[in-house]
């Protein structure tokens, strides 16, 4: 196998922009790996995306991951590519980032305002997962209905669920409204039915 | 009445109502996931569904006494696909394609709807994953048939 | 007497025939001018990703076909590249499977490129283009039932290889298809490149930037209308690609008709692979990468052997277990950069599957393309755009 694939020399420049942030390379296959911590991660996002040299002008994916059993519980996964000739000078080449959360302080700062396309998948990592993101512009469920309970993907969560179809959703009408139409409604007809008979208004 | 020339064929209204609605059956456009594709498939030149009348496919329920349910339907469409349903006039009929529709297929999931005869009444069920644009013609068929042998309400 | 101008409100979809299956977007309009759309989306949820992770390897691959039901094999492509990372076993495939996957995944965007041209092309009004295109479908569809008896999912692409050899016959109906195809392209080009009607519809609009391209994640096609050379089979190389002839075709209007010229081309480029394909490979031959314990012995061998009928069960009953991490190997779907994410933990089913989806990205910027255009100009972003919604809702 190609090793210049997974390797993650690169990210020393990084290190180096922003200090404090502890970046990890971690072993893998596939391309070059590395995990940071949430504090860090919106700083070091940044220098990825800016930096003349890495110009990780493109946030591919935002996932998650649940290992259940384990500690930490949560693992936030951002693939990044830089398009290499392209744009800039940079060579092309991906990383991919991982911020590790634990079950109880399941939230991180969000990196929409690095890349904008995080935005819908931010919301669905939430949707999906109730991961929360600090800081986003618009958490709001966007795969499953609004009123959902629960986030099925989730180790927790069932695969069959047992649970009434919902098959209408109600005209969203207050007990005043609903009344005050019905009389409209009626005096209309009233009114209507005075002109057919041609009597005065 | 020896001195009428035109030809002329005796039936009864009711029969001859049937004859018109299975003649020319309108589905609504309604396609929800792999199977919209094979029933666009149905509707273009090779399978050809002109041949039995069904090929207008409308944009609006309002104009449609066909639904044909062409895909998995998620919980969160459930509510849309009644109301279209609601607002079709009557007669009208269900014709439900392909196994997530009749059944939830392989996605037994907290997602899908396990068999859309939880929400609309069913006329056919077609199965396949996706049904063959044949199998489709054939349940229009079917339903054809079941339009000529239902009775006219009083 | 002051005049009063308010903007309205109008619900588009989920059931709109032109909307490429159940997206909603709620415009709203100043007359005639849209001043803000809200795509919703998740209409077509199916949870696949989480069914996924309750069955075995192989058995995904038929689950991941039906995400983008357009480009079928090329999910199951980016699938299978990801496990057999995982497994080791990339380097062990023969080069014939390898062809053969070339061949098959440019098919298939030649396939989902003509229902694109037949959708997009019907919804502005040339109806005439959407029944060519299908005729030259059905003959794709026509050669997947022959290697796998099924017209829209074959589940051919398998981890470890293919599903079986290549059927008797297949040079013989697939090349005369491929050399016919530039002529039919030519007459799709004679129907609407120049066509006043066509050109009204498209050119100018639904334009995008570089920098909004890049800002909103958008790949593939979409990409390279707007100039930006990305295509994954040159930039990051999987299967043997390297070693073909094609150009990646760019534009630089980034408009609706752009995105219109870049596919015509790929098109044609597709063939151009297929063809080159097409002449390596032999018409029998290995059609797997000879690990048993990934991919089943032959069939005469399970009825004449006892070590062989063990590992037939095995596969069948147990799976193969993966070994334990993660990866992420993209191809060029259709719609641009498609992969899976997968992750296991050594056994043998998957703890997480994550397929990135060119369509979830294109679908988050339509409000950027169709704001300050006309209402009619969103059927015509909408087709452009190719957006398929069992890939965005997965």
């Amino acid at each position: 196998m190609d090793a210049s694939r997974t390797d993650a020399a690169f990210l020393d420049i990084v290190r180096q922009a922003v200090p404090g942030a502890a970046i990890d390379v971690v072993p893998s296959i596939d391309m070059p790996a590395a995990s940071v911590d949430r504090n860090h991660l919106v700083a070091v996002c940044d220098v990825l995306r800016t930096h003349p040299d890495l110009r990780f002008e493109l946030l591919l994916d935002v996932t998650a991951v649940d290992r259940l059993p384990a500690s930490p519980r949560y693992e936030i996964v951002y693939l990044l590519a830089c398009l290499g000739a392209a744009f800039g000078s940079a060579p092309a080449r991906r990383l991919r980032l991982t911020v590790r959360l634990d079950a109880d302080s399941a939230s991180v700062p969000t990196v929409s305002g690095v890349w904008p396309s995080a935005n819908w998948a931010e919301r669905e990592v939430f949707d999906l997962f109730g991961i929360q993101f600090e800081g986003h512009p618009d958490l709001r469920r966007v795969l499953m209905p609004d009123d959902w309970e629960g986030h099925p993907l989730r180790k927790d969560y069932p695969v069959q669920i047992r649970k009434d179809t919902a098959s209408w959703s109600p005209i969203q009408l207050t007990e005043e409204q609903f009344t005050a139409n019905m009389r409209a409604a009626r005096e209309h007809a009233t009114r209507a039915a005075r002109s057919i008979r041609g009597e005065k208004q | 009445m020896a001195d009428i020339e035109v030809p002329i064929l005796t039936t009864t209204v009711e029969k001859m109502v049937q004859w018109a609605r299975r003649s020319a059956i309108w589905p609504v456009t309604f396609g929800l996931a792999c199977c919209a594709i094979e029933m666009m498939a149905m509707a273009a030149g090779r399978y050809d569904v002109a041949r039995f009348g069904a090929e207008v496919f409308r944009g609006s329920p309002r104009q449609s006494d066909l639904m044909i349910i062409a895909g998995r339907l998620s919980r969160k469409m459930a509510p849309v696909l009644r109301r279209i349903y609601d607002q079709m006039p009557e007669p009208k009929w269900v014709i439900s394609m392909g196994a997530c529709a009749s059944c939830g297929g392989v996605f037994d999931n907290y997602s899908i709807v396990q068999g859309v005869d939880q929400v609309v009444p069913v006329d056919v069920f077609v199965p396949g994953c996706p049904p063959r644009p044949e199998a489709l013609i054939y349940g229009i068929v079917q339903l054809q048939r079941k339009i000529d042998r239902s009775r006219m309400s009083a | 007497m002051a005049t009063r101008t308010e903007t309205m409100t109008v619900n588009m979809g989920p059931q709109h025939p032109s909307t490429h299956g159940v997206l909603r977007l709620v415009l709203e309009l100043d007359g005639e001018t849209i001043v803000n759309a809200e795509p919703t989306i998740g209409f077509l949820h199916t949870g696949i990703e989480k069914t996924a992770e309750q069955k075995k390897w192989q058995q995904i691959i038929p689950l991941v076909e039906r995400m983008d039901y357009l480009g079928p094999q090329s999910n199951s492509l980016a699938f299978c590249l990801s496990a057999e990372r995982l497994l080791g076993i990339e380097d062990q495939m023969p080069e014939r499977v390898t062809n053969i996957r070339v061949l098959l995944a440019e098919v298939q965007r030649l396939s989902s490129h003509l229902v694109w041209l037949a959708t997009h092309a019907m919804e502005i009004g040339a109806v005439s283009v959407m029944m060519y295109a299908f005729r030259e479908r059905e003959q794709i569809l026509n050669i997947f039932e022959m290697i796998a008896g099924f017209r829209m999912f074959p589940s051919y692409f398998r981890i470890g290889g293919l599903r079986e050899d290549l059927p008797r016959g297949f040079h013989g109906v697939l090349k005369p298809f491929l050399e016919q195809m530039p002529e039919r392209l030519d007459g799709y080009e004679k129907l609407l490149t120049k066509n006043q009607v066509w050109t009204k519809r498209t050119v100018g609009v639904g334009r995008l930037s570089k920098e909004e391209t890049l800002a909103m994640g958008l790949v593939g096609p979409m990409a390279r209308a707007v100039g930006i050379p990305y295509d994954v089979r040159k930039a990051f190389p999987y299967l043997n690609y390297h070693s073909y002839d094609f150009k990646v075709p760019t534009e630089t209007a980034g408009d609706v008709f752009a995105r219109y010229q870049v596919k015509l081309v790929e098109m044609r480029e597709s063939v151009k692979i297929a063809l080159q394909a097409l002449d390596r490979i032999s018409p029998t031959g290995v059609y797997d990468c000879g690990d048993y314990r990934i991919v089943p012995p032959p069939k005469d061998r399970v009825y004449t052997e006892m070590e062989a009928l063990i590992q037939h069960f095995l596969i069948y009953s147990q799976g193969f277990n993966v070994p334990k991490g993660e990866c992420y190997v993209p191809v060029e779907g259709p719609r641009g950069e498609h992969g899976f994410y997968i992750v296991s933990d050594g056994t043998n089913r998957p703890v997480r599957i994550k397929s990135r989806a060119p369509s979830f990205y294109a679908c988050q910027a339509l409000p950027m393309m169709i704001k300050g255009g006309l209402i009619a100009d969103v059927i015509a972003v909408i087709g452009s755009t190719d957006v398929v919604m069992g890939d965005v809702d997965r």
